[in-house]
Parts: structure tokens; C-alpha cells; sequence
């Protein structure tokens, strides 16, 4: 039984120093054979995990994890949380994130930093009016709270930005969901592992998969780095890897995987106490608790695993950014990085069966995974535990890509998806 | 970010390119007779390779011309580049 968290343990641990806290979770050897193995121990993998043990009593299962847990895309990304998406089935799939996110912290009983400080998307031409007015209506008739606000309304709502009507895209305007917001990415992943770990789940760090061994169309189990492990379910949440454990198994998915960057600046007192999007310009920025600014860029148009991404499109994104914060003109970065994102040719994720039986794929989350970690893991569980989708990711299937029942977000969604 | 040498103009920064994904992938020839399997095989499924992949880029900010690129997906070195209509090297 883990020990619980609140003020009065962490008053206590002052005491001794904080040397005395417990471990968050083992670090247990692998055993020969699970229940189910989860492929990737990101936010993702370790919510399938958790909702695996929670909510369909399979305890005897392990995640296994290449590097260390949350030290991939969950530890990458710029945080955003929001559901304002335009098509139904998306908009299903990412509020159901969203309402477990507004109890998470309390769930897990780990402070995730969650905090609804709203998202607000800009429009800088008739054509991002029109668009963006429609996805406020259609997430409305979702039960998705949306507003549209008038140039004026933005700048009330968050007064650094430049609404002159001079500049090269002036801001027309722009939607706002009040319940979107952010959340500590690292958290999100320790929460989840140290959830899972108390109902017996084996997280199995630096073990990488080799291999998945089949027997005809079934799987049998995974060759790792740290010996073959037999399981019947095989659950793979690899991100920007998928492809490559397809390969292992046999299969081509619909993916790219390309270089996503991001950036933060040094820190400064609060200055911005939102999230701004704009597709337009491309650029996004929000203000960490820390007071960096952190600033999302785009993908590089290219296949690579390289976690870097190019100049150019840094450059860009700051641009922009200067162009709508003047504020931020003076302001040194202090850190940038790429993750590895695999995109859909309809910019949707894949939570889905396979042809294989006993192998599931949860990826193409593309650049905008980390919203929807609660979400994924809980329908993903779903999945392998019941072999059958939940009608929420019904639609994400990995056979629409045959029957054509594209979910396509590409032009849709609020910002480059 | 890297260079990529342009048969037709030379070394030119990456920028000046856009990636046209993965090489020959053949256009069926008979596309009625393709069953839904086979098209979503020829238009959405891709090897998306880590490690030397084959692929298409176009030098769109010069000649405009495309080309292929043998490429090492893991590390953006460029092993060949050859031009459209000849056979992937031997690598």
C-alpha cells in the first residue's frame, strides 16, 4: 500500500530532510509470462496500464519501456490540454480526456498541476473566421463549451497580444474553451506508474523490444533486451516508434513519423495567463509555473527519428510570435527540442485491433497526444481487455483507412492539428 | 537540417526542398481492378522506415526538378541520391 500524499506528508519529510519518502514504484525484474504486456511507457502506456488493473482486474500485466518512463513525447510536449474539436468522433474521444482529467489529480491522489486556464484559438483571415465560428457550433451541439470572441474580446481577454489591424495577420478574432488548460506532463506519467505499481503492475524500465514473436496470425510474445517475454496481449503505445514495432510484427501502418519542436524561453514573472493558439501564423504560447514561455513549432516536412527538427521552422514559429507578443521582442530561448510524432493522413489516432490476434496498436496521435493521455489509456484498456472497441473509439479504428471512413481532423481541428 | 545535393544545381540548405515521402511506391496500373485492401495499401500504408529509407524530394525554392534521396532516417545522412527512374542502390 502506498503511503498517502498530502500536506501532512510533506510536512512530516521536511523533517527528515525528504530523505525518507517511499519509492513511487518497483523496479521489478520481468517475469516469464503476463497476462498483457504494454509496448511503451509513456503517459499513454501507463494509463492503459492503470485502467488495464482498475477497471478490468488484469494485475498481471507489465509495461516495458526502452529508456525511462515519460522520457519520450510525455516529456516533450507543450502541455495543452482541449477538446474544441470540429467532427463528432473526435470530439467524443477528447472530452472524455478532458472530464477525467478535471478528477485526475484527485484519483491518483498526485498533484498533475491541471489547471483550466483556458484555451484560445485566433483567427487571422475570413476564411479562420468562418472555419472557427463553425467548430464553436459544432462543438456546442457536442456538449463542448466554445465561445467566439470579437477582436476586442480578445485583447480584453489576454491584453499583450497585438490586435493591430497593421500587421501582416491581424487577429479577427478567435474561439476560447474555458475548460481547456494545461497540466504537468512529467506528472501525468508518475501518477499513472505509481497508480499502477499499487495494483501490481510490473514497470520494466530500459527493456527494449527486439522482437514479437507470432505463431500464424496469433501472438505468442516479445523478444526484449532483457529476455523473452510470453503474453497473449500485446498492447503498443510507441508514438513516434510504432512503424518500427509493426515492422517487427509484419505490418505496415498509415504513419509518418516526423520531428515536432518545441521551445522555452528563460523565465519571467507572470505575463500570460493562458493558452494562445494560432493556426494561421503557427504559433503557440503558454507560461509554465515556472515562468518559462513555452512555445510549440512545427514538424519538419520529412521522415526522421532524429529529435531535433530544423532551424527553419523554429524561425519561423518566433516570427509569428513576435509579430503578435511585441513584448517578447528582448526575450532569450533557453532550451529547444523535437520529439518524434507519427501522423495519419487524417491527422486522427489509431486505437485499434489488429489483423494479428492478440496485437493492439494505440498511435497516430500526431502532435497532439498529450491532451488525450486519460482518454487513450482508459478506451485503449478497453480494447485489450474486451477485444472490442468502446463505442468512443469505434472510429478509430485501423480498418478506415480500407472502408475510407476517414476521420479527417487535418483541416479541421483548431490548430495544425 | 542538413544539405541535400541537388543533381541538377548542387548543395543546397534542406529548406530549399519539400519531402515527397517514400520512393516507388508504383501506381497501379489497372486501378479499377484494385480491391479496397490493395488501395488503401498504395495510398495510405508506408514503411516509414528508421534506419536508410528511399524517397522522393523536389527542389521546389530551384529547379523545381524531383529527384531520390537514399537516407538514414536515424541520423538525416544522406548515403545516395539518385535520379527518378532508376533503381534503388544497393546499400
Amino acid at each position: 500500500m502506498k503511503n498517502k500524499y498530502s500536506i501532512f506528508s510533506l510536512i512530516k519529510n521536511a523533517f527528515s530532510n525528504h530523505e525518507n519518502w517511499q519509492r513511487a514504484w518497483r523496479d521489478p525484474e520481468p517475469k516469464k509470462e503476463y497476462d498483457a504486456v504494454i509496448v511503451g511507457g509513456g503517459g499513454h502506456g501507463l494509463a492503459t496500464a492503470y485502467y488495464l488493473a482498475k477497471k478490468h482486474n488484469l494485475t498481471n500485466i507489465a509495461v516495458v519501456e526502452k529508456g525511462w518512463i515519460g522520457g519520450g513525447n510525455t516529456g516533450r510536449n507543450t502541455t495543452i490540454i482541449r477538446s474544441n474539436y470540429l467532427w463528432d468522433a473526435s470530439a467524443g474521444l477528447y472530452d472524455h480526456a478532458l472530464k477525467i482529467w478535471e478528477g485526475l489529480s484527485q484519483e491518483l491522489n498526485y498533484n498533475l498541476m491541471f489547471s483550466q486556464r483556458g484555451v484560445m484559438n485566433l483567427a487571422h483571415n475570413l476564411q479562420d473566421v468562418r472555419d472557427l465560428k463553425r467548430r464553436t457550433h459544432a462543438n456546442r451541439l457536442n456538449g463542448i463549451d466554445a465561445v467566439w470572441l470579437e477582436t476586442s474580446e480578445v485583447k480584453k481577454f489576454c491584453p499583450i497580444i497585438n490586435t493591430s489591424q497593421d500587421i501582416r495577420y491581424p487577429v479577427l478574432g478567435g474561439t476560447l474553451q474555458r475548460r481547456a488548460g494545461t497540466a504537468r506532463h512529467d506528472a501525468v506519467a508518475w501518477g499513472y506508474a505509481r497508480g499502477a505499481d499499487e495494483m501490481g503492475v510490473d514497470i520494466i524500465q530500459n527493456c527494449e523490444v527486439k522482437g514479437i514473436k507470432r505463431n500464424g496470425d496469433t501472438v505468442e510474445g516479445i523478444e526484449t533486451t532483457r529476455g523473452f517475454i510470453k503474453t497473449k496481449k500485446i498492447g503498443v503505445v510507441a508514438a513516434g516508434h510504432s512503424s518500427v514495432i509493426a515492422n517487427m510484427a509484419g505490418l505496415k501502418l498509415p504513419l509518418e513519423s516526423k520531428p515536432l519542436q518545441a521551445l522555452v524561453s528563460e523565465p519571467v514573472k507572470p505575463i500570460i495567463d493562458t493558452v494562445v493558439m494560432s493556426n494561421a501564423v503557427h504559433a503557440y504560447v503558454s507560461q509554465s509555473d515556472k515562468g518559462e514561455l513555452v512555445i510549440g513549432a512545427g514538424t519538419d516536412s520529412y521522415v526522421s527519428y532524429t529529435q531535433k527538427g530544423s532551424f527553419n521552422i523554429v524561425e519561423e514559429t518566433l516570427k509569428a510570435i513576435l509579430e503578435l507578443y511585441p513584448i517578447f521582442s528582448r526575450m532569450k530561448m533557453l532550451r529547444q527540442w523535437g520529439g518524434i510524432v507519427d501522423i495519419c493522413p487524417d491527422a486522427s489516432p489509431i486505437i485499434s485491433k489488429t489483423s494479428i490476434k492478440g496485437l493492439y496498436f494505440n498511435c497516430g496521435w500526431g502532435t497532439g497526444g498529450f491532451k488525450a493521455t486519460p482518454g487513450s489509456g482508459d478506451l485503449f484498456a478497453h480494447t485489450i481487455a474486451n477485444d472490442e472497441p468502446h463505442k468512443l473509439n469505434a472510429a478509430f479504428n485501423i480498418n478506415r483507412f480500407v472502408s475510407g471512413d476517414l476521420v479527417d481532423e487535418h483541416g479541421a481541428a483548431a490548430v495544425a492539428h | 537540417m542538413f544539405l541535400i545535393n541537388c543533381p541538377y544545381c548542387g548543395e543546397r540548405d534542406q529548406s530549399e526542398f519539400v519531402s515527397g515521402g517514400e520512393a516507388h511506391i508504383v501506381r497501379p496500373k489497372q486501378p479499377t481492378e484494385l480491391n479496397d485492401d490493395q488501395w488503401a495499401e498504395y495510398l495510405f500504408m508506408r514503411k516509414n522506415i528508421k534506419g536508410i529509407q528511399f524517397e522522393r524530394w523536389n527542389h521546389a525554392h530551384g529547379c523545381r526538378k524531383w529527384f531520390n534521396v537514399a537516407r538514414d532516417t536515424s541520423n538525416d545522412k544522406i548515403e545516395k541520391i539518385y535520379k527518378i527512374g532508376e533503381q534503388p542502390p544497393k546499400l
